[in-house]
Formats: structure tokens, sequence, C-alpha cells
């Protein structure tokens, strides 16, 4: 038989930790049906030879649901029927917050789950003066109370052990009800006591009618929290004893310093300029390495294979569409990991904290901080990180504006578009000009982004009341181990999700691109050898006239043309309209459909790179067609248009809203396009 | 006294919470009746405030620091 164990616990305990510890690489991710909450499971192997099946849960405070991630947790341990439904219970706490850890263990031992209290970070104690007497704990929570520690390995083995004879732990419940309100709890079990109050679901659990108030109810609850902490003190009482002075010296130093109205915002000033250093330096090296791998990869291929469709569509769709994600993955990569490091040492705490004042003004909390930093990798995973932001206002204008913020995809559009329009000038000798519209192009950006939150701000009818409470954990050295595990599993999902839509595009355009009607493309030689029969054109410049052709008339030269019209106002012909098309799915194929485009029927020349020809594309008057105007309103089309289908879906799924999730697409598509015509116009 | 009207290190205990409009995660994270709080820090703009509260430490608006009722701890006696 395989045990089910949940682990349970509230943020910054070092619960994934415990998971990674228990499962090792024998772990596996995934979503839950209908939400994108992250789903972790693992399998051990305990001390008695039974297998365990183990369940990272979303971490949480207590019972009572307030988002998303909560109500995950929720489903799992009231609902008996639901496939991760525990045998056993794992409450994860630390040693310095015991007290407020324990709230939630009641809770959950008032379930009746047979619930073991695992307390992490016991190396911690001498540092903070804390002594713990586990057997008196034990006793008066009635329950395995373990001492652990994840960076040390200590009672590890001991937990093991605890799960496996979890048949022998107790069930009796902590809280007696009837101390609560003798009346009212008569014939009201806890579980049907939750539902009523909670509105949550059980599949076994009848109703009472009963005259309680909202008013009665929030008074019970009130009343029931004083009860479980009274619990809690007196079990403490006898068994912990914390010298405050050691504990919160360093916490109080830093805190001042990280906090402080001058020094506070230096330091969050210059951990950003090393992270976006860092993106885009230290990623170029290995970023330069892929895109070389790629291009003789390619070469390779084309020369070591024999010649054919086949070939044909490898080397100018598949490998190309794939070097087009790969390259993305240093950035990315280095992105996630200053943010876990961040999120790990307790920094960004300090942030929100910092700035909850600063964004208010905007619509934003100081919790929008995180999904508008991690933005610039990716807006799926930012836009999942809005959850834990309370006011249900402020989270829909972070999660509406997230997308503004310059993520990954758009840098080889900008690198190839500022390459092309922008001089490799200096300014005032030392600052290069296309470096700086690069950092432009971030600030508008973010600026874009405040601005939009500011307008729904004025829009948006708020009935609900808003509050903020965030906590500031202990400062702590980021665990090696979880940070590498949060950039793999990161990387690999970006990866995984746009690698299917580019590989699937690039394999469409391919095709497209390569066959068209029988009476124009098919007859491409004839038709262009007669037209050209007595104009003295040497035999290459006849060849180029014919692939000229079947580029005009295969199917996707046909698709461009029509659609043509509707970009014409922005500056773009039907090649770069059939790349910022196919952008919609997601921007990071454009500059691969380009590829793909300008590569078709380019065989037998030399490998000239993409920029090369880009370059010496003209306009049918001879004017270049990638000048400052086309140049400046390509930018600005990429910098403000929703194109990206996987952050749709990932906005459907989290506002539970098709009305804002249009809202989202037609705004900023609208401004993308107003403010490119413009650009154009005015540059022209 | 009103939570919101401590200054930086005064220490106080909560005497009441506006039931009606606080949160209940608020009271199942400690600010409740009878516990001792003690302002922290103020952010530079003067909000958020940051507590510690029965040893946790949180940060709360100063809106919602409004909707609670403190009692003022002088100096010498600390609750303890």
């Amino acid at each position: 038989m395989e045990i089910k164990v949940a682990l349970v616990g509230n943020p910054n305990v070092g619960k994934t930790s415990v998971f990674n510890t228990l499962t090792g690489l024998n772990q596996k991710v995934g979503n839950y049906p209908g939400i994108t909450v992250d789903k972790k499971t693992g399998n051990t192997r305990l001390p008695n030879g039974a297998k365990a099946k183990i369940i990272d849960l979303p971490g949480l405070y207590s019972t009572k649901p307030s988002s998303k991630d909560e109500e995950v947790v929720l489903a799992t341990l009231f609902n008996s029927k639901n496939e991760f439904h525990p045998d056993v219970v794992v409450v994860v706490s630390e040693i310095e917050n015991l007290k407020r850890n324990l709230f939630l263990f009641t809770q959950v031992k008032d379930l009746g789950f047979p619930t073991v209290l695992a307390i992490n970070m016991a190396d911690q104690m001498a540092k903070n003066g804390i002594e713990l007497n586990t057997e008196a704990l034990s006793s008066a929570l009635k329950t395995e109370v373990i001492l652990i520690s994840t960076r040390t390995g200590q009672g590890i083995e001991k937990l093991k052990e605890a799960i496996s004879n979890f048949e022998e732990i107790s069930t009796e419940g902590i809280l007696d009800l009837a101390s609560v309100d003798q009346k009212v709890f008569e014939n009201l079990s806890y579980k049907a006591w939750l539902s009523r109050s909670q509105g949550v679901y059980f599949d076994n659990v009848d109703i009472p009618k009963d005259t309680l108030f909202e008013s009665d109810i929030k008074r019970l609850q009130q009343k029931e929290s004083i009860k479980r902490y009274q619990i809690i003190s007196e079990a403490l009482k006898s068994s912990y004893t914390k010298d405050e002075n050691l504990a919160t010296g360093f916490r109080a130093k830093a805190d001042k310093i990280l906090t402080h109205k001058v020094w506070g915002y230096m330091i969050f000033f210059a951990a950003m300029l090393l992270v976006f250093q860092a993106i885009f330096s230290w990623a170029s090296v290995p970023m330069d390495w892929i895109d070389e791998q790629f291009a003789r990869l390619s070469l390779w291929a084309s020369g070591s294979l024999s010649e054919g469709k086949f070939t044909e569509l490898l080397t100018e769709g598949i490998i190309p569409g794939i070097g087009g994600i790969v390259i993305f993955i240093p950035q990315i990569a280095i992105l996630f990991m200053f943010i876990a490091i961040l999120e790990e040492s307790g920094y960004m705490s300090r942030v929100v904290f910092l700035m909850d004042k600063v964004m208010r003004p905007f619509g934003l909390s100081g919790k929008s901080v995180v999904p508008l930093i991690s933005g610039v990798a990716c807006a799926i995973p930012a836009i999942m990180s809005a959850r834990n932001i309370e006011n249900t206002k402020e989270r829909l204008i972070t999660m509406l504006v997230t997308p503004f913020a310059t993520c990954s995809a758009r840098i080889p559009v900008y690198v190839i578009i500022i390459s092309l329009v922008i001089p490799e000038k200096k300014l005032f000798g030392f600052v290069g000009l296309q470096g700086l519209v690069m950092t432009i192009m971030y600030f508008l950006g973010f600026l874009t982004a405040l601005f939009a939150a500011y307008l729904l701000k004025k829009m948006i009818k708020s009935t609900s009341k808003s509050y903020f409470i965030i906590e500031m954990p202990q400062y702590r050295w980021p665990l090696l181990k979880n940070v590498f595990n949060t950039v793999i599993e990161k990387t690999r999902a970006f990866v995984e999700g746009a690698g299917k839509i580019i590989l699937a595009l690039s394999v469409l355009l391919w095709f497209l691109g390569s066959h068209g009607p029988a009476s124009t493309f098919g007859k491409a030689e004839d038709n262009v050898t007669a037209k050209f029969a007595h104009k003295g054109l040497s035999v290459e410049e006849v060849q180029d006239e014919i692939q000229g052709y079947k580029l005009r008339n295969s199917y996707i030269g046909i698709i461009g043309s029509s659609i043509e019209p509707a970009f014409r106002p922005l500056g773009y012909d039907w090649k770069i309209s059939i790349a910022v098309l196919t952008s919609f799915a997601a921007r990071e194929v454009f500059v691969g459909n380009l590829a793909t485009l300008y590569n078709i029927g380019s065989k037998g020349e030399e490998e000239v790179r993409v920029v090369e020809r880009m370059r010496e594309e003209v306009r049918p008057d001879g004017t270049k067609m990638f000048d400052l105007a086309t140049g400046v309103s390509l930018l600005l089309f990429y910098a403000f248009a929703m194109q990206c289908i996987s952050t749709v879906a990932v906005m459907r799924r989290e506002t539970n809203s098709w009305k804002w999730t249009i809202i989202q697409v037609v705004f900023m598509t609208g401004l993308a396009y107003l403010s490119a015509m413009a650009a154009y116009y005015l540059l022209k | 006294m009103k939570l919101s009207d401590l200054s930086k290190n005064q220490k106080a205990i909560i005497r009441n919470v506006d039931l009606k409009n606080i949160p209940m995660k608020l009271i199942e994270m400690g600010f409740l009746p009878g516990n001792q709080v003690e302002l922290l820090l103020k952010a530079p703009l003067k909000d958020p405030l940051y507590f510690v509260i029965d040893g946790s430490h949180l940060c709360i608006r100063k809106e919602t620091a409004t909707l609670i009722e403190v009692e003022l701890l002088t100096v010498g006696s600390n609750g303890n």
C-alpha cells in the first residue's frame, strides 16, 4: 500500500526544502486541473519498507481560505474523494515562529487527521537562544513532535519513521468547541462549523439549520482564535523558551538599513541594476555560444543530408525555430535565480514594505513589485505570482499591467531592430547609442505599466474592503539546492510551453512558404524566364527573380499580401506583416519567422546573417525597408501589443473572466497600433 | 488609542478589534485582544507599519491599524 502524506505549513517555513529532502530528485510538478497552482508530488521509501507519496501543498496561515492557492489545500484536506486526500498530514513549522505556526497545526489536527508536527530550522536554535522540550510539547499537543533541519539533515530519518507509524498517532482534536460557546456548539461538529462559517465543502457533513447572523459568526471565530492561542500558549509555556535579545539583534539592524528612506531605496535600485546587468552582459556569453551552435547545426544539416523536402524543413523550419527558444534559456534562468535568491533570503518582503505606499497611487500594492520584476523574464509566472495580493482590485490591476514589463521574448526583437535602425555611435564618447535605446525600451515598459495602472484605478469600481498584510521572515542564506530547483523548474516550464508553439508555427510557416497554387507557384520558372527572356540578365539574376516570384506567389505570400493593408499605416511590407501577425502566438517567433521568410529560396548562397539580408531589403521605390520610421514603429508595436497566447490563457484562468482578458488584449493592441502609426508618420 | 497612533518602539496591549471591518486573517495571525504589540518601524512614507505581535513580525497598512484599539504600556511595565 502507498501512504499519502500531505505537507502543510505557513509560508516561509522551508516546507519546500523539507519536500526536496524527503523526495530527492524523485518528484514531479504539474498543475491542479483547471487552475495553475503548482502541484508537487514525489515518492520516498519509509524505514519499514513502505512506499510513501509526498504531496507538497501551497503555504497557508489558516484553514480559512483567502486565495486560490489556499483553496487547493483545503480541497485536498476537506474532500475525502480528492485524489490527494492524505492518510497522514505533516505540519511543517519553524522554530522561531512556533506560536503562530501552531495555530494552523491545531486547525489541521481538529480535522481528524493523524498529524505529525515537524519543527524546521532546528540548527538556528542556539544562535537565537531558543530551547524546546519536545516531549512536553508532544504530550500537550497529543502527537509526534520532531525537530528537523533541512540544512544539516537532522531529524529527517525520525520524521520518516513517524510517518510510517502514522496509525499509532492520536487523531483526537485539540480545541473543545464547547469552551467557545456551549449553546451554539451543542449540535455543531467542527467540520459542520467550518462549513457553516466559511462555506467550505465537505463531502460527508450535514449542516444543521441555525439562526446565526454574520456578526455572530465573526464573534465566534474571534473567540475560537483566542481559545486556540490560549491552548498554544499553555502548551509552549512548559516547553519553549526564547531569548528575545539574541533573536532580534541582527534582524533589527538589517531591517533598519534595508527599509531606510535613503539606503533602502538605494539598495533596492542597486539590486535591480545588478539583475539587469546580469541579464544583459552575463547572459550574452552563453547566448552567443548557443546562437553559433545552432547556425553551425543548420549548416551541417544542409551540407550533409541529401537535398529534399525533409532537409529543407529541418534546416529552414525546425532548427531555427528551436534555436529561437533555446537562446532565451540563459536570461530566463539568471532572472529566476535572482528572484529565488531575493525571496529565499527574506529581502523581497522588505522591498514590498518599502514600495507599498509608492505603488498605491497607481492602484497597485507593494506586492505588485514581485510580478512586475518577474515580468521582465516572462509574464506567465509573473501573473501567477500576483495571487498573494489580498485586495481584489489591486490584484486585478497588477495582472492587467504586468504584460507591459519588457519580457525576455521581446529582447531578440528589440536587438535585431535596434541593430538595423540605430547607428552604432557613442554619445559623449562613452554611452553606446544602441544600448541607450535598449534601456529606454525597458523604462518605457515600466512607465506604461504604471500609466495604465493609474487609468485602471480610476476606471474600476471596487466594493471589496482593502487590506494588506505581509510577514517579515527572518533573514536567511538562500539554500543553493532550492534556488537551483526553482530555476530548473521555471526554465523547463517556459521552454516546454513556448517551445511547442514556436516549433508548430515555424513548421507551418515553412510549409506555407514553400508551397503555392500550381498555376503561378508551380510555373514559376516558365513565367519568370518568359518575362525576362530578352532583358539580358545573367543566370544568377534570373534565379533571384524566380525565387522572389515563388515567395510572392506561395501561400504565405498570398496571405501576407491580403493582410498587408492593415499594417501599411505602420510602415510594414507583407513580410513584416506576416512576422507580426504570427507573433500574436508568441513574440519570440518574430526573428525566427523573419529568418524563415528571408531564407526561403536562398539556397546555394553562402550563409548570410538574417540581419544583413534585412538591411539590404528595399521598398519598391528603392528606399531602405528598415529605416528609422519603420524601426521605431516596430519597437513600439512590440512594446505594447498583447502578443502571447499563453499569457492570454493564464489571464483567463487567473481572472476567471473573459471580460478582463479581452479588455487587456484590446487595450494593449490598440495602444500598440496607434502609437506605432503615430511614430511612423512623425518620423517619415 | 488606536494601533495606528503608536510611535516607533512603543508597546501596547490590544484591547478591542473592529470585528465588522477587520479581515479574519489578521485575527488568525495574532491581532487579538489581550496580545502585546510593538511598533518596530514605519516605512519611509509613514505607511505601512511594521509590528511585532506575540512573536510574529507583521506589516499592515495604517488604515487597517485604525481598526484596532490598544492601550499603551507605560515604560517599566512590559506586559510579561
